[in-house]
Parts: structure tokens; sequence; C-alpha cells
């Protein structure tokens, strides 16, 4: 797996996101209070709000547009509705950020 | 034959080795030592008691002289290994001593981090590292002057203490939120800053050092936002890296420490490392408990044992600050195939975090009270499944077997004279005996007549338990509806507690309100973050993490994901040269929609978020400012125009509109505020639907409040008439600002009105003089902090990661 290089954890501001763009549409990253990081789609699978804009809970995000919580982790939506997101993984090593290549290019095929 | 065995360094980990070797193989090898320090091998764990003054350097030591003789040992003080000949197997040391081995043991330890900002070499400037550190400081601090510590984690905390008991007057520097973040939550890095402010430590959080200056010494520290801090002595415990200089320049493999296998064993096979400077399996390690699992496994391997490998397992962190005790252990990030028990005290200042996963425990922090924490360890490490004792786990060992008691039945078995509510030195029976004699069948009604629970709170559900026992059924503890599921307190409980007991931070609010979750919920945390702001305008740091979208970046998002744009026109008033403006940036930008609003302005829509600080930018040029169309905050003053130019205008309503406005701007309420002032009765600015809106008349100013067009409709009320402008003005600002410090946090004026009752607010606002002024001041003094154009602020840079993308990737490929 390809791993490419977006910036450092301390671009992404705790409890927030970042937006990383790509060809086939905009990858949130995310970053929660004890400095996890995820990264999914930036598209909320009720009505494709933009996650990154939400406001970040333990490893959730609720959507700006119509309060969807998403799992960070999983990228499915939580509570009562139903729906997902695709997750990219993501890796840490120091304080560099890397999101999997190979994920985007198996997306453009 | 005896081969030669040499060590370079002779701290913890390599004496703890010896000892194993001793046992196990004696007499194999001839052993030397060199130590860069000039004596022998001491507890460097216990140099935080020695600075302190709790113990001396005599105490902490581990072997001394007399260990090495009877060993047999040859010990080098203060001899700092300075080549590795690998070819020649010998090392040579600074006094020019060189020694062959056979095998060779490199123990050199880490070096503290030294920030290297200007003036980090200045005399007075030290690291916390060894005993010649401690004695410097403990010299420094004889002159009882100001220390700053540069570092809150483990070592710098424990630095801070030593020195503060020392005498001196010490602060803090973290660069970090909270402290010791990579230990602690941060409701348990809260608890700590507390406890260690309450010893007389000043703390700074998220304080980037710029330099330290001075004149030939340290005299003071200077923070990037420009806070000076005096110090005669300034200790840098930012963190350490491991020291493998000497072994890289001998060409051993080095990553982040010396690269070792499981046995120890660097890429030369006759020479080991151990302890801080060795990295294994990717890892390096800074605590006692891996680092003398490696000196069994160094000395195993020694021994001849080949098959001894080391192993990682977490190890739990204790800070040694006498009277602080904490606890923490493995991996407690929040995670949703994760579950967290959660047990707070606020007024013990206890808590604990247990984080599961497969009902097993993974993850451990304790603040004090930590005596389980060796039982949790345990559990953790046998991976022991806990389902069967989740409901009482929290609670600790003591409390497994045997059946938990009701909480209803305890507080019946409780005796009469049992003290419920501690600050006001209530007890149970005479909440009973009131509750019985005085027909009470509220909370509120029992917090008036007896003040049990009526000051922090923490005593509400005792009383509610209390409740229910003398009332029955009748009695429902859960008609308030709690704020959110993160806890079971409504919006009134928690503005009221924040005020009682001074809350100023979120994290504060929730640790000590007991909130059930971490970091809150997207219900909860824009809530709190409006109440702090209203409630210490000049003290709480606004959170934009908690707050929507839309006030985080000043704009209103759209179904598409683009933003919209409304600059203020006051009043609803504009001219050629600010439409001119308006007409350039559509055209710049190509924005495809331009609409009037129905408060007088004039919105754009559909601009890219990338490109809303070039919109600010070329409107500010033109004089806008933001028209916080997106804000929990006053909107808009419609106004008619009134006496300028009407036939029927009675008063100047464009001029006291725009004044209004231009006094109002800027102020964030519960929700959203709109105005409008009417220059006659006929009412063309719609001011009786409106939240405040002002009817002028021939004999002045009739203020209204709390009408409604929107979900509902609804006419407003008349607050009173006033004879003159400045009156009518002092009157909607107290108005205001009532609403603003008691309404639930997206309640309307309307609601909030309703809920108070219409003659409270008119007693408030048009009888009581002295009241009112008091709320106008405070808005006065809210509005010095925040009539800050947000627009102009984000042009000159302020958050611009909100506002591009942190990267682009594969479009190079796709261009292919």
């Amino acid at each position: 797996m390809d791993w490419i290089s977006i910036g450092t954890l301390s671009d992404i501001p705790r409890r927030g996101a970042r937006c990383v763009a790509t060809p086939q549409g905009k990858i949130a990253v995310f970053r929660t209070a004890d400095d996890q990081v995820f990264a999914i789609d930036d598209h909320c699978p009720h009505k494709g709000g933009p996650l990154s804009q939400g406001i970040v809970h333990g490893a959730a995000v609720t959507c700006p547009l119509h309060n969807w919580v998403i799992s960070l982790e999983t990228g499915k939506a939580l509570d009562a509705d139903e729906g997902a997101v695709r997750t990219i993984p993501v890796k840490l090593e120091g304080e560099r950020l890397f999101i999997a290549l190979e994920a985007l290019a198996g997306r453009a095929a | 034959m005896t081969k030669k065995l040499v060590i370079i360094g002779n701290g913890m980990a390599p004496g703890r080795m010896l000892e194993h070797l001793l046992e196990k193989a004696p007499g194999r090898y001839a052993v030397t030592i060199f130590n860069a320090e000039p004596r022998v091998n001491y507890d460097r764990i216990m140099l935080s008691p020695v600075l302190s003054g709790e113990k001396d350097y005599e105490e902490i030591i581990i072997h001394g002289d007399g260990w090495y003789i009877k060993h047999g040992i040859t010990l080098y003080k203060g001899h700092r290994i300075v080549a590795i000949d690998r070819t020649a197997k010998t090392v040579t040391s600074d006094h020019g001593v060189t020694e062959p081995y056979d095998k060779l043991v490199i123990a050199t330890g880490s070096v503290p981090f030294i920030i290297p900002v200007p003036g980090h070499n200045l005399p007075g400037v030290l690291t916390y590292r060894d005993l010649d550190d401690v004695r410097a400081m403990m010299l420094a601090a004889q002159s009882r002057a100001k220390a700053v510590v540069i570092g809150g984690g483990l070592l710098g905390l424990e630095a801070a203490a030593g020195l503060n008991a020392q005498g001196m007057d010490v602060t803090v520097l973290h660069v970090m939120p909270t402290l010791m973040e990579r230990q602690l939550d941060p409701a348990a890095g809260y608890l700590l800053q507390r406890a260690v402010e309450e010893r007389g430590i000043k703390v700074i959080t998220k304080a980037n050092t710029q330099a330290i200056s001075g004149n030939g010494k340290v005299e003071q520290v200077e923070l990037a936002e420009g806070t000076i801090i005096p110090a005669t002595l300034v200790v840098m415990a930012v963190g350490i890296r491991p020291n493998a200089a000497l072994a890289k320049d001998a060409g051993i493999a080095v990553n982040r420490g010396i690269v070792v296998d499981a046995g120890m064993r660097s890429n030369d096979p006759d020479i080991y490392a151990l302890g801080e400077c060795a990295e294994v399996n990717g890892m390096v390690y800074g605590l006692v408990a891996p680092l003398y699992e490696m000196a069994r496994v160094t000395a195993s391997q020694l021994a001849g044992d080949e098959t001894a490998a080391f192993v990682h397992s977490d190890t739990p962190t204790k800070l040694k600050v006498t009277g602080i005790e904490l606890f923490s252990l493995g991996d407690f990030a929040d995670g949703d195939d994760r579950q967290e028990i959660v047990l707070r005290d606020a007024s013990a200042g206890v808590y604990k975090r247990l984080v599961l996963k497969d009902d097993r425990i993974i993850g451990t922090v304790l603040y004090g009270e930590t005596a389980d924490g060796a039982w949790f360890n345990d559990l953790k490490k046998k991976q022991t499944d806990i389902s069967q004792m989740r409901d009482t786990l929290i609670f600790g060992q003591s409390y497994q077997g045997g059946a938990p008691l009701d909480p209803m039945a305890a507080v019946a078995a409780l005796p009469d004279d049992a003290e419920i509510c501690g600050c006001n030195g209530v007890c149970k029976s005479k909440i009973t005996s009131t509750i019985t004699a005085k027909g009470l069948s509220s909370l509120d009604d029992v917090r008036a007549h007896t003040k049990a629970s009526a000051s922090c709170g923490s005593c509400t559900g005792l009383v509610e338990k209390l409740m229910v026992l003398t009332l029955g059924d009748t009695y429902n503890p859960a008609a308030v509806q709690p704020m959110c599921s993160c806890t079971a307190l409504g919006h009134d409980e928690v503005r009221r507690l924040i005020k009682a007991k001074g809350l100023k931070t979120i994290p504060a609010v929730m640790q000590e309100l007991e909130w059930k979750t971490s970091c809150g919920c997207a219900k909860c945390r824009p809530a709190l973050n409006y109440y702090l702001v209203c409630d210490w305008p000049n003290e709480y740091a606004d959170d934009y993490q908690s707050r929507f979208i839309n006030e985080r970046v000043h704009a209103n998002i759209q179904k598409d994901g683009t933003y919209s744009v409304v600059p203020r026109m006051w009043g609803g008033v504009t001219n050629a040269a600010e439409l001119r403006a308006i007409a350039d940036v559509v055209d710049k930008f190509e924005i495809p929609m331009v609409k009037v609003t129905g408060g007088q302005r004039i919105d754009m829509l559909g601009i890219r978020k990338e490109d809303l600080p070039a919109v600010w930018a070329d409107l500010g040029q033109a004089g806008f400012v933001s028209g916080h169309a997106y804000a929990k905050g006053l909107r808009t003053v419609k106004t008619c125009v009134g006496s300028d130019w009407c036939r029927f205008g009675t008063q100047d309503s464009t001029g006291f509109g725009v004044r209004i406005e231009k006094f109002m701007w800027g102020s964030w309420t519960p929700a959203k505020v709109k105005m409008a002032v009417s220059g006659c009765p006929r009412n063309c600015a719609e001011a009786t639907c409106k939240d405040v809106g002002v009817i002028c008349v021939d004999s002045g100013y009739e203020i209204h409040f709390a009408g409604a067009a929107g979900l509902d409709i609804k006419g407003t009320e008349v607050l009173g008439l006033v004879r003159t402008e400045d009156e009518a003005l002092e009157h909607i600002v107290a108005l205001t600002q009532m609403y603003r410090e008691q309404a639930r946090y997206l309640e309307r004026i309307y609601k909030w009105a309703k809920r108070v009752g219409i003659p409270e607010i008119k007693r408030q606002i048009m009888d009581d003089a002295e009241k009112r002024k008091a709320f106008y001041e405070r808005f006065v003094f809210s509005q010095k902090l925040a009539q800050v154009d947000p627009w102009s602020e984000r042009v000159s840079g302020k958050d611009k990661h909100e506002f591009r993308p942190m990267a682009s990737v594969g479009f190079a490929q796709a261009a292919e």
C-alpha cells in the first residue's frame, strides 16, 4: 500500500478536521480530543453534507446540515440513522500524517 | 576463561542487569563500568523527593562503593566514553583510559530535549536529568525567587512541585491544552491542574515559549503571544531523546535509539544496548518497568540463554508529587467499539475512567483514588472478562461479590441527623419534615425553604431521593429535561452551577457537573460554550471547536456545502459605493445568486469556502463588516425612513435603528435576535413580530418584545413607554442582557418570556432602575470584548486552516 504524506498532526485542530483534495473529491481528516486521527469521505451518507465542517465529539462527527452522527472509525451512521461513508486508511508517523494511495487509485479505476 | 564485559553508563538499567548477571552467571565476566557521572548507581526516579527535600542523596543510592568492591567490578567515575573501536574491540574514555572488551553493553540513557529558543544557553537554564541538575536547582531555590518550568509532563510537574516545596514561586508552561496529555485524558488533566494550582504553582497551558532573555543570566521568559514571566531559574523538562550518538559514531545501527533485537543485541553481535538509549521493535522507553525487563533479558543473554526476549507491556504511570494520586495505564482513547465507565465525584476530587473493549479493560485513568490501580492493571494484563462484575467494576475490588446496595434503600437507611447538604449544613430530618410541614412538591420549593442543594447542587440526587421517599410516586424527579444524554442536569441547573461554582472552561463544567461522556456532544458543547462566553466575557477563551460551522467560519453553510455572505447594512441603509462594491465582488467571484433578505440587506449565495477570506477582503475595502447572519447573536435592525422623510414619522426611526445596531452588534445571544424600529404606529418596519421592536410615537418610544414570525406566529408584548432615545436604548440593552443571562441555549426571546413570565421581566427592566442599570453595564462590559469584526480578523489570517485544504493529492496521476 502506498502512503501519501498529507501534512502533520498539528495542521488539524483538536476536535476538528481538515480536508484533503483529491481528483475523486474531498477527504475529511479528523483529529479527536485525544489525538486519534481518522479519514473518511467528506460526504454525509444522508444528503452529502461536508462532514469535515461538523462538530467532533468522542470518535464521531455531527454533520452540519442535518445533525446525522457518523462514526469516524467505521464511517457508519450512529443512533437511528442508517448509511455509511467510506473510510480511508490513515497513519501517523511521529508528527507526519499519511493516507493510503491505493484506496484512491482503486476508486479512480 | 573469564571474558571481559564493559558497560558504558551506570544508571538503573545496567545496575539491575548486573544484579541479574551476578546471580545467573557469577564469575563469567570481568566487569568494567564507565560512568560519565562522578558517582555510583542511584535511583533516578527518586530525584523528585530529593529536590522537594523529602529525601537525601544517600537514601537513594542503589549500589554503594562497597558493592562494586565486593563483586570485583571496576567502576570509572566521571569517565565519559568518547570512542568505540569495533575492530580492535576497545572503548576509550575522555580521560584517556582504553579498555578492551569481549562483550560491550551500551547504556548511555537519554539526553533532555532543549527547546532551541533564543537564550536557551543562558546561565540559569537547567534540565532535570541527574543529581547535578537537582543540586543546581536546590542552590537556585535558596534565593526564594521565581522559577519557570517549561513542560507540564511527569518530569516538569515533579520539578515544579519540588521547587515549590523549596520555597520558589513557580510557573509551569505547557504547550498543550491540558497537563500530562500523553497519560491523562482532558478531564483528569483538568483535575491535576487544579490540584497543582492549589499548591500555589501557576500553570499556563497552550504556552509557546518564544525566548528566554536576560543580561548575562536568565531574567525572564517570553511567550509567543507576548506574556513576559520574570524568572531567575528556568527548568526545561519537555522530554528526552535516546542518547545514541556514541553508538552512531561507531557505525552501529541507530534509528531513534540504538536498534536492538528482542535479545537486546545490536547489529554488532558483541554489542548490546539497554535502557532509554535502546530501541526495540520500533519503541523506545522511559519508564523503569520496561527498562528493568530489558535488564533481565540482557543479563540472560549474556549468561548464555539466547531464548530470552523482550516483550512489550503497558506500564502504569504515576506522578510522584506528595498528595496527588494519579494512575494511568494503557489505551484510553474513545472509539465506538469501546465503552467507557466513568465515575466522577467532584467534591472528593475523584475521577475514574475505565475503557473497555469486548468486555475487557484496555485502559484506565484514576485520579484522586488509585488504590485499585494494581487490580485494574491485573485484570487488563490477564484480559479478564469483566461482564459479570461490570455494574460494580469501577468501585474497585472490595465491591465485588455481595449484592450492591439499592441506592433508595441506602438513603432510607440514613439516620435523621445525616448531613445531606454540606454547603448549607442541612440534615435529612430537616428536609423531610419541611416537605411534610409545608406541603412542598418541587425541588425548587425544597431549595427555597431548606437551602438544601441550593449552592453547589452536588447533593441534588440525594435531595430528590428524599423527596421520593417522603412524597411517594407523586414526585417525579425526571421532570427536568436534561440538556442532552451527556448529563442529567437541565439547562437552568447548568447555568446556575456555572455561576455558583465559578466554572470557566468546558472541561471544568464537565468535570464538576459529572458529565457522563468525556467530551460532550454536538448538543451540549455549543450550549456550554455560549453560557461561558456570556457569563465570563473577559476570562473565557471561546472554544471554536464547540461552535457550529456557521459561527466557526462566519458565513452560512448551504445545502451544497458552499456558503452565503451577508454584510451588515446598518438599519437597512446603503449607498451607491456599497452597492457598487457588492456588484464588483459578485462579478469577481462569479457569485451565482444575489438576494435581498427579509432583514433589509443583501445576501450573496454560492461562495466557495476557499474564497471566503478574499470576498471579505474586498467587502472590507468598501467598509463592510460581518452581518452575523449566521450567528446566535444580533442579526438585523429593520427600520422605516421615519421623521426624516415620511410625512407620518414621529421620530428618527432610521437613525435610532442604526444606533441600536452599532451599539449591539457582535453580541452573542442564546438564539438569534432580530429587531426593528418603526417611525409611527403604521409600523412599516414590522416591529410587532420581532424579538425586540420599537414603535415611535409623539410622546416617545414604545418598546415591544417577545414577538415571533417563524415556526410560531405571535405579536409582541409591550414592555413599556419611555420618553427619550437614550432611555429606549438602555431599556432594550438591559432586556437583551437579562435574556442573555437567563435563557436556555437556542431559546428565542418569546419562549424565554413565556417561561419566566412577562410581569417579572417588566418588573426587572421597567420598575427596578438599579437592576436595569446593572444589566446594562454588564452588556456594555461584554461588548468591549465582543465588537471585533470577525471578517477582518480572518482576512488578516486568523483561523487560516478553516479555509483551505491541508493537502491536495493524486492530481498528477490523474493528469497523465
